[in-house]
Parts: C-alpha cells; sequence; structure tokens
C-alpha cells in the first residue's frame, strides 16, 4: 500500500510539477508584465485536493468556485457487477484528474495538468440499490407545496459532483468521466453553477446568492461538520434542489422588504436582532413598534436550527442561464445540502419553510433529487466498493 | 488500481520470474538473450508498465491493449512476444503505407531503450488482441503477460475502456481485417 501511495503521489507530483512550470511559462509570455512575487502566488491552478480516503472528498472543503452537477439513469437489467465495472472505471480516472493526470487514454491529455481543487464526488440514487438488489439509505423527498418540479431537473440514479476553481478544468472532467459512463447510464440532467472566483474573497467568507443574499451563514464549520455530516463508515447524503429566483419579482422589493424576507440585512448579513453577520438571532428581541425583531414568517426564523446534529451542510451554486427574448434572466440556486440523515435533518427543514416561509414568493424549488454518498475509497480500490463489492 | 497496482504488480512478478528462472540453472541457458548472468535485484525493476488499458469491445472482434512501456536499466529490453487468456495477441506498428496508415506485426517486437519510454497508444505501437473470446466489457480487468528477449516475463493487469477517438479512421480495432494480412 504505501508503495503504491508512493508511485502515485510520485507521478501526482511529477505532473504537478509540470504544470506549475506551464503556468510560469505562461505568464512570462502574458501580455501584462507580471511581477516575481505574482508569478509565486500562482497556486490556484496547480491545488489538488485528495481524493483518496475514507471519505469523498468534496464535501467538507471550502467549495472552489465552478461545479458541474451531472445525473445518470441507469438502463433496465442493469446489475450489481455493471455497477462495479463503471464505478471502477470512474473512480479510476476520477483519481488520475483530481491529481492533474490525464484520465487513461485520455483524448484531450494537455487539459488534465492545472486541476485547481478539482473534486470528484459520487452519489447514489435510490434506482441503483434497487439494480443492485440492496437496500437503499436514502428516500425520495416527499412533495412539498411549493415544489413545482420538472423532470429535466430532478432524479437521478447516479450523481457526479465535479468541483473545481476553473471551469475548464470542470468541462475536461465532465467529459472524461461522462465518457467512461455512458455504456453504462444515460445523462439525464446536468446542473452547471458558480460562486465567486478563487482571490476575490478571503476562503470560508460566507458567499452572496444571485439575489443578493449572504448565503450559508448558519453553516457548519470546523469542527461543527462532523457531528452534522459523516456517518461513522464515512458515508452522508445528498440533496440538490435547483431554485429558480423569481428575480424581477424580487427587484420590485424594497430593501427593507427584502431584508424582513430573509430576516439578515442585506449588506452585512446580520440578524435584524443584531449588528454583525455571525451575530445568534435574538427571536425574543421586539422592534421600535413593539413586534419581534426576526418576523415569524422570515426564512431565517423558518430555518432555524440550534443542535448541532440537525444543521444542514449548504454547498449551493448560482446559475445563471440565458435570458429570453423579453430580457427576463434564468437565474436561481443550485442548492446542495450534505447531512447525515435526510429525514431527521433536511425534511424538518423544508417543511417548516414549504408551510410558511415568506421568501417562497421569490424562489421556486424546479428540481429535486437525493442521494447518498458512500464512503471514500482506498487506491486500491473503488467509490462504492464496500457497498457493492 | 490502474496505474499504481500494475506498476507495482509488474515488479513484484518480474522479481518472482526471476528467482524462478535463477533456480532453474542450467535449463534456461539455451534462451537467446544475449545478457549476462541475470540477477535478481537488477531484473526487479527492468521493466514495468504505466497506465495500461484495452480498449472494451465485443467477443470476436479485434482490439487493443494500451499503456507506457518504462525500462529502468542501462540496457535495453526487447518485448518479443506477448499474451492473455483474454485473446490471441500480437504486437503491431502501424506505418504509413501509400499514403494510407495500416497497422502490421512489429518486426523484432518493441525495443525500450535503456533508461527509456515506449509508449503503447492508439495510433502507434499496440499489443493487438486478435480474438477476444469473450466480449471485453468497460471496467473489466484483464491479465497479460509480456515475453522478453532475455526470458523474463513481465505481467500486468489492464482496465478495459470505452474508447472510439484518436483517428477512428485508422482505428486497429477496425483497419486490421483487410490491412493485417502480413504473415
Amino acid at each position: 500500500m504505501t508503495s503504491r501511495r508512493h508511485l502515485l503521489t510520485g507521478a501526482a507530483a511529477a505532473g504537478l510539477g509540470a504544470a506549475a512550470g506551464g503556468g510560469l511559462v505562461a505568464a512570462a509570455r502574458s501580455d501584462t508584465p507580471t511581477s516575481v512575487a505574482a508569478v509565486e502566488s500562482l497556486t490556484t491552478g496547480t491545488s489538488t485536493v485528495p481524493f483518496y480516503g475514507p471519505r469523498q472528498a468534496g464535501v467538507a472543503e471550502d467549495p472552489p468556485a465552478h461545479a458541474a452537477f451531472v445525473a445518470f439513469t441507469l438502463p433496465a437489467g442493469t446489475d450489481r457487477r455493471a455497477l462495479g465495472r463503471m464505478m471502477r472505471l470512474l473512480s479510476d480516472d476520477a483519481g488520475r484528474l483530481t491529481q492533474g493526470v490525464p484520465a487513461l487514454g485520455d483524448t484531450d491529455a494537455t487539459l488534465a495538468p492545472l486541476p485547481s481543487r478539482l473534486t470528484v464526488t459520487f452519489g447514489f440514487g435510490t434506482g441503483l440499490y434497487r439494480a443492485a438488489g440492496l437496500e437503499s439509505p436514502v428516500a425520495d423527498l416527499p412533495k412539498f407545496k411549493i415544489d413545482r418540479l420538472e423532470q429535466r431537473w430532478s432524479g437521478g440514479d447516479l450523481l457526479l459532483q465535479i468541483c473545481a476553481d476553473d471551469p475548464l478544468t470542470v468541462a475536461h472532467t465532465q467529459r472524461m468521466l461522462i465518457k467512461d459512463a455512458r455504456p453504462f447510464a444515460a445523462v439525464r440532467w446536468v446542473q452547471q453553477g458558480f460562486r465567486r472566483s478563487p482571490g476575490v474573497q478571503a476562503p470560508e467568507h460566507t458567499q452572496r446568492n444571485v439575489m443578493g443574499q449572504l448565503d450559508g451563514t448558519a453553516n457548519p464549520r470546523g469542527a461543527e461538520i462532523d457531528p452534522a455530516v459523516w456517518n461513522d463508515d464515512g458515508s452522508t447524503t445528498l440533496v440538490v434542489r435547483r431554485m429558480r429566483a423569481e428575480i424581477e419579482k424580487w427587484d420590485i422589493l424594497s430593501v427593507a422588504d427584502k431584508e424582513n424576507a430573509v430576516g439578515r440585512r442585506l449588506d452585512s448579513g446580520a440578524p435584524l436582532s443584531g449588528t454583525q453577520e455571525h451575530d445568534e438571532p435574538d427571536f425574543t428581541k421586539l422592534d421600535a413598534s413593539g413586534l419581534p425583531a426576526m418576523p415569524d414568517f422570515s426564512h431565517v426564523t423558518r430555518a432555524r436550527v440550534t443542535d448541532p446534529s440537525l444543521k444542514l451542510l449548504r454547498r449551493p451554486y448560482n446559475y445563471d442561464g440565458v435570458p429570453n427574448a423579453a430580457g427576463q434572466p434564468d437565474s436561481g440556486l443550485i442548492f446542495a445540502s450534505y447531512q447525515k440523515d435526510v429525514a431527521r435533518q433536511f425534511i424538518p427543514i423544508q417543511q417548516r419553510l414549504a408551510d410558511k416561509d415568506v421568501l417562497n414568493e421569490w424562489i421556486t424549488p424546479i428540481g429535486s433529487a437525493v442521494f447518498a454518498i458512500p464512503p471514500g475509497c482506498t487506491d486500491a480500490g473503488w467509490i462504492g466498493d464496500q457497498v457493492l463489492g | 488500481m490502474g496505474m499504481r497496482t500494475n506498476v507495482l504488480r509488474a515488479a513484484a512478478a518480474l522479481a518472482v520470474a526471476t528467482l524462478g528462472l535463477a533456480g532453474c540453472g542450467g535449463t534456461s541457458s539455451d534462451a537467446a538473450a544475449p545478457a549476462p548472468a541475470p540477477s535478481a535485484t537488477a531484473a526487479a525493476s527492468a521493466l514495468t508498465i504505466k497506465d495500461p488499458w484495452v480498449k472494451a469491445g465485443p467477443a470476436g472482434e479485434m482490439t487493443a491493449a494500451f499503456g507506457t512501456l518504462v525500462n529502468d536499466t542501462d540496457a535495453d529490453i526487447t518485448i518479443t512476444s506477448a499474451e492473455s487468456p483474454a485473446s490471441p495477441l500480437e504486437l503491431h506498428e502501424m506505418t504509413m503505407k501509400d499514403g494510407k496508415m495500416v497497422m502490421q506485426p512489429k518486426e523484432g517486437g518493441f525495443v525500450v531503450k535503456a533508461k527509456g519510454d515506449h509508449e503503447l497508444a492508439p495510433g502507434g505501437d499496440h499489443l493487438m488482441l486478435m480474438k477476444p473470446a469473450k466480449a471485453i466489457e468497460p471496467g473489466d480487468e484483464l491479465t497479460f503477460t509480456l515475453k522478453l528477449a532475455d526470458g523474463n516475463t513481465v505481467p500486468f493487469t489492464a482496465i478495459a475502456k470505452p474508447f472510439a477517438g484518436a483517428g477512428e479512421s485508422y482505428d486497429p480495432g477496425h483497419m486490421a481485417p483487410m490491412e493485417s494480412a502480413a504473415p
């Protein structure tokens, strides 16, 4: 095992060395003079996240700037052996690409260096477990009255969450892995999203979504992540919801109305009962008119949980599609939520939001899918080998 | 898998093969290998194959195996033939003939230069699976054994990949029936 690891590390390091060299050359040749200091800080492209380990990557790390969520449908008659062959191929190439090494038989090997913190996270839907003859650890979500779900964004037997700080890396990885998967499964939907680019804000800075809201303030951080997200065996679960932003309706609101809907100040992200983003919301505090400073109908009030084991790890990405002829945007959020247990953590919060969250006026769920995230694997194995092997 | 395990397996298996030869003593002396008395330690790091893979395909239809042969020694190494339980094998090269890329058996085998690499890739040298007994499904793992001129063998395992690229017009798997009539 040790020697295998060393071989891999050696190969990866060689790839990275080449990549770093390429980066330097490119910088030196660019039109704009580049200072030595700037070249030395050019590490975004060469940064890597380990692929192999007891837990899958792409969950607890600070989310990279770009993501593609790729869901597949398995054809009827898929059996456990085929699933094993598929996951062996996919894991092998994901293990390479995440370290800046071309996929086997990579038809565009020059796109493999500069992994830019690439992660590939695999999720199994209920249909995959059914095909394997196994009991699924996850179930589909109940219907919520706010849902306007479209088939083209919903469901899936297998999910690849591909994240990197560079969109070309995501595109290449998506293409290589779809080529691996297509003898086994059909592409069901792809959702591509983005966050702020690397270097724009300090890591772990709460990001704004396309509606201008700071999104993710209450996320578990550091040591809080484990009790909320990871099962003892290294597995977790993922809910992906596509939330269309009714942005032109949102535009009509005054800042004060927007803040009341969310329960936070738009600029600072502070709860309406406080002054700083990370102030604990005080639901007993009254405003000057004697009403609760945190409105009962606000998003923060409805979504609030204090038990650390009930929190959700939100890893959302914005989407911004092509506006229609009238210039109305196609924008929103790919809401990705990681938690130990969908039924215990996700559903109660989603139910409270569906029942009474004034923000529902301006966001519409149009896609929904649930996946189990199996444990990670060693470099001698493949993702899912403990489940399907 | 892939790159890691196969390098390790090949190296380990070579060591075993070499010890076996040493044990047989004089019986292997008839080998054409010009090499001096083989030493287990030298041979153990002799030849490895990095990133081996096979193009998946149906039963009975030619396909090919690829990878990078790496020679760690100070002497050239010649691969004279290859075997696999999956199919009869030939060492093939691609060459230009009458303005067309065609494949043909590689005269004298593959020579991997001292301290050098030799790439087996679509459109170039490859191990040709002449007639796979069964369909080679994506994700299958196939075992191979390379036979060297010095009598050593190098076993390795390759994963099967769906592949359609790098110039399908001269894809060895499909060109072969008309062009590979060479002896």
